[in-house]
């Protein structure tokens, strides 16, 4: 078993390796069907957020910087170049004279600066508007005592100048993220609140067709400024198709990637069949599955508690329930990411110590307490072996099995939920950047009410430091910055345990015979499935 | 009549005032917050806020409702949290595939159960009689999950007859509404067994018979009209049901209807489609009990509607 494991893993590195490693040449032409249970909810850059939406609103629109297909390397995009002064407090775009919108009109930097307000504008119900938070004025339009942002200035038609108050390492990710793709305002409001189901962009697709319920068709922007991309002509994503359904129509040609993966019930089944072994894609992502250990409910405030609590699940076994999809974790970052801490071991599954750290506690007695998990499978099931390993030093969880939505109003609810299994909501990177692990999950602002730190972790002195290393804005210190956050986690860990890290899931895709490219464009690490990059063989 | 007509407006309007208000209010007893949902994780305090605001959801709950009625007067269901499209069109969206559903679905429980009914009354307390009766227990219990998926697997997956999935051409309904007439005939059936056994034991049967009319005909054309009443009422009550949506059958074989809509729209605590799909399937149930009501003196004279 471990031997298989670690060949998976060895093989997903190897099938991560950059796109020129492959030994085939990516071909153009072709219509794809990708298929999905859910309907897309929008496609407007400014509010949509969530896995499935993410990667088409990437491919509809651009945006200043992006990341190389299947790598988190970021590099120019709607801007041909850019400058970042000394200080770290002004960004300057050149954007390319040759990028229009899917309706003909050039973009200028006023676009910019239009898009960039609309994100951050209350009226737009985004989610996204915080991401924004070191440009200058962002305060005050938040509060709705502004409705422009003065460090967004359109310098001239192609110069556009973002002036920050203060130091933002992570700022060219946000500048890469979907919020702030430009959007011609126009078509904004000619769809008069719906330009969600109307989209126009800039990107490698434009959308020609959405049949609400059934079906959208996208179609290759004949005018994307760089003519190598995209390689199909056009692709077609059907909602409303059950994972079960999906696959066999799979089997049958009908589908070229199953969106949603293997349902559980047929992953080992297909996964053993040698016949799929060039069609399943299996691929680490920016991901880590936690237990949440609330710091502010007894006896968990306890950090000796805490700690005899990761020491007593097995998250080996957790992997096998569910088909070794996914690989063991030590620590909150995963292992893709910067500053993920190679030197931590974490802590080891140790029942007798676990015991006796408990018992230094005063707790030999263990204690009673609750577990509260999402009650679609695997989670309940995941949550029942949490629940046993916990038995075994003595403390009994109830487990608690709900709605997402309920559990994300109990874990935001001061005092009200010991520990949470992240599963389902898993916290998967906005960017991939260290810093976005900490500040929402684990930094003093989250821990708030309806809130997402969920472990109600405040620490102080981690604070300050975080907010120091996202200071360090001088790209040519960013190995440096990634070892400082690595640092961070490390010691939160150590000395804090606030969460019990319990695996890094990993994303599993099911493709047609016919697709092409390896397996870091259907599990991009900021975009999950590239259909920019995606090809077929023909 | 008309009185008749105006009574079950009035019965109407109330029931939707009053389901309109039950929903709302179960709906905010739910500790699920609209606006931490649409934030999701990365969201500042901030931003939370601000959505919650725009959203109207910083109101107390009784201003809340009232300008949701408000909204409902003028034919506005308002517009999504989560797609900030109008409910209205999402709805209206999704209506062609669910009544085709319903109609295709509600022949096909006719079609089987009527028949099976009428063959098992014919020959009651035979072997063929209580074949018909397990075999209808058996499908009233069946999971429709397993009945759609052993559907689709054999007659489209295997033998290619039907396509797997979707919805625009008549060859796409033909699984769902089978899977549904055989889950639903079970019903019928047995209620047209029982009202049948009645009748058929009347004189006026026995008239026919001794008179020399063929079997079949006493069958078809005396007793059948007089035992179908209670199966018109039935459908008045599947119209609601499949109104309000088959999550289940809609997910198997991907069909667009509005049961889609409401389990997308109950994860994502997206308030006013649930609100919308609820008072339009409301609404289907009301006129289909009414439907039925209006169709029963047609059938049987003696029924007078006051």
């Amino acid at each position: 078993m471990k031997n298989w494991l670690r060949s998976t893993v060895f093989a997903t590195m190897v099938a991560l390796t950059p796109l020129a490693a492959s030994a085939q040449q990516p071909q153009k032409g072709g219509t794809m069907t990708v298929t999905f249970k859910d309907d897309v909810s929008t496609l407007d850059p400014a509010v949509g957020y969530d896995w499935q939406n993410w990667s088409m609103i990437k491919s509809l629109f651009s945006r200043l910087v992006d990341y190389k297909p299947g790598t988190a390397e970021l590099v120019p995009s709607l801007a041909e170049s850019f400058e970042v002064a000394p200080d770290g407090l002004t960004y300057t775009f050149k954007l390319r004279p040759n990028a229009k919108f899917t309706n003909g009109r050039t973009i200028t930097a006023a676009d910019v600066k239009y898009s960039i307000e609309r994100a951050v504008d209350p009226k737009t119900q985004g989610p996204g508007a915080g991401f924004f938070g070191a440009i200058k004025g962002h305060e005050d339009m938040q509060a709705g005592k502004a409705s422009e942002l003065p460090g967004v200035v359109a310098v001239d038609d192609r110069t556009v100048r973002f002036e920050l108050s203060r130091p933002d390492a992570t700022f060219l990710h946000v500048m890469a993220i979907n919020f702030a793709s430009v959007v011609p305002k126009e078509e904004v409001e000619k769809a008069a609140g719906d330009f969600g189901k109307k989209p126009v962009g800039s990107g490698t697709f434009k959308l020609a067709d959405w049949t609400i319920g059934q079906r959208l068709v996208f179609e290759r922007n004949p005018d994307y400024f760089d003519k190598g991309l995209p390689y199909l002509d056009k692709f077609v994503i059907e909602v409303g198709q059950e994972p079960l359904v999906a696959l066999l129509r799979l089997q049958r040609g009908e589908v070229d990637v199953a969106g949603d993966g293997i349902p559980p019930a047929k992953f080992l089944e297909l996964k053993n069949d040698p016949a799929y072994k060039d069609q399943i894609i299996q691929g680490d992502q920016l991901n880590t599955g936690y237990v949440t250990l609330n710091t502010r409910i007894k006896p968990l405030d306890d950090v000796r508690v805490r700690q005899a609590l990761n020491m007593a699940v097995n998250k080996e076994r957790i992997v096998r329930i569910i088909n070794n999809r996914a690989v063991p974790a030590n620590q909150i970052l995963p292992p893709l990411m910067p500053g993920y801490d190679k030197e931590y071991k974490g802590y080891a599954y140790d029942v007798a110590k676990a015991k006796a750290l408990l018992a230094e506690a005063g707790l030999k007695d263990g204690f009673s307490t609750v577990l509260y998990a999402t009650n679609t499978d695997p989670q309940p099931r995941i949550a029942q072996a949490i629940q046993q390993d916990l038995s075994a030093i003595g403390v009994k969880a109830e487990i608690k099995s709900l709605a997402q939505a309920n559990v994300i109003a109990a874990g935001g609810t001061e005092g009200e939920a010991p520990m949470i299994w992240s599963g389902g909501m898993a916290w998967i990177a906005d960017f991939p950047d260290p810093s976005n692990f900490y500040g929402p999950i684990l930094g003093c602002a989250g821990a708030t009410q309806g809130g997402w730190n969920w472990a109600w972790y405040c620490n102080k002195d981690i604070d300050a430091r975080a907010t120091a290393a996202d200071a360090m804005s001088d790209p040519a210190k960013a190995g440096e910055r990634a070892k400082v956050w690595g640092q961070i986690f490390t010691d939160i860990m150590k000395n804090d345990a606030p969460w019990i890290p319990v695996f890094n899931e990993q994303r599993v895709v099911v493709r047609s015979k016919r697709m092409g490219g390896d397996a870091s464009i259907y599990i991009d690490p900021t975009r999950v499935l590239n259909y920019d990059a995606l090809w077929i063989k023909q | 009549m008309a009185n008749y007509l105006v009574q079950r407006l009035i019965q109407t309007i109330l029931i939707l005032f009053g389901i309109a208000a039950i929903t709302f209010l179960l709906l905010y007893l739910v500790p699920a917050d609209p606006a931490v949902q649409i934030a999701g994780r990365s969201a500042t305090a901030q931003t939370v806020a601000n959505i919650r605001r725009e959203l109207g959801l910083d109101q107390p709950l009784a201003t809340q409702f009232l300008r949701y009625l408000g909204g409902l007067i003028h034919g506005d269901l308002g517009r999504s949290y989560a797609q900030k499209t109008e409910v209205m069109t999402l709805i209206a969206a999704r209506i062609p595939a669910t009544i085709t559903l319903m109609v295709a679905g509600i022949a096909a429980e006719l079609a089987i159960g009527v028949t099976l009914g009428v063959i098992a009354a014919v020959r009651r307390n035979t072997l063929l009689d209580r074949i018909v009766m397990i075999a209808s227990f058996t499908t009233i219990s069946a999971p429709q999950f397993l009945v759609a998926l052993l559907l689709l697997y054999v007659f489209a997956a295997t033998l290619g007859w039907f396509p797997m999935s979707g919805f625009g051409s008549p060859a796409h309904v033909v699984l769902p509404a089978l899977t549904l007439g055989i889950l639903g005939a079970g019903w019928y059936a047995r209620i047209v067994r029982s009202t049948m056994i009645d009748v058929l034991n009347q004189d006026y049967v026995r008239t026919a018979k001794a008179k020399g009319v063929a079997p079949l005909r006493v069958v078809l054309r005396h007793a059948l009209p007089n035992a179908l009443l209670p199966v018109v009422a039935m459908i008045g009550i599947d119209i609601g049901q499949f109104m309000a949506g088959l999550v289940v059958v809609e997910a198997v074989f991907g069909w667009p209807g509005i049961g889609q809509l409401a389990w997308q729209a109950i994860q994502q605590v997206d308030i006013p489609i649930i609100m919308g799909v609820t008072l339009v399937s409301a609404l289907a149930i009301v006129i289909g009990n009414l439907l039925a009501d209006l169709i029963a003196p047609f059938i049987d004279p003696r029924i007078r509607l006051r």
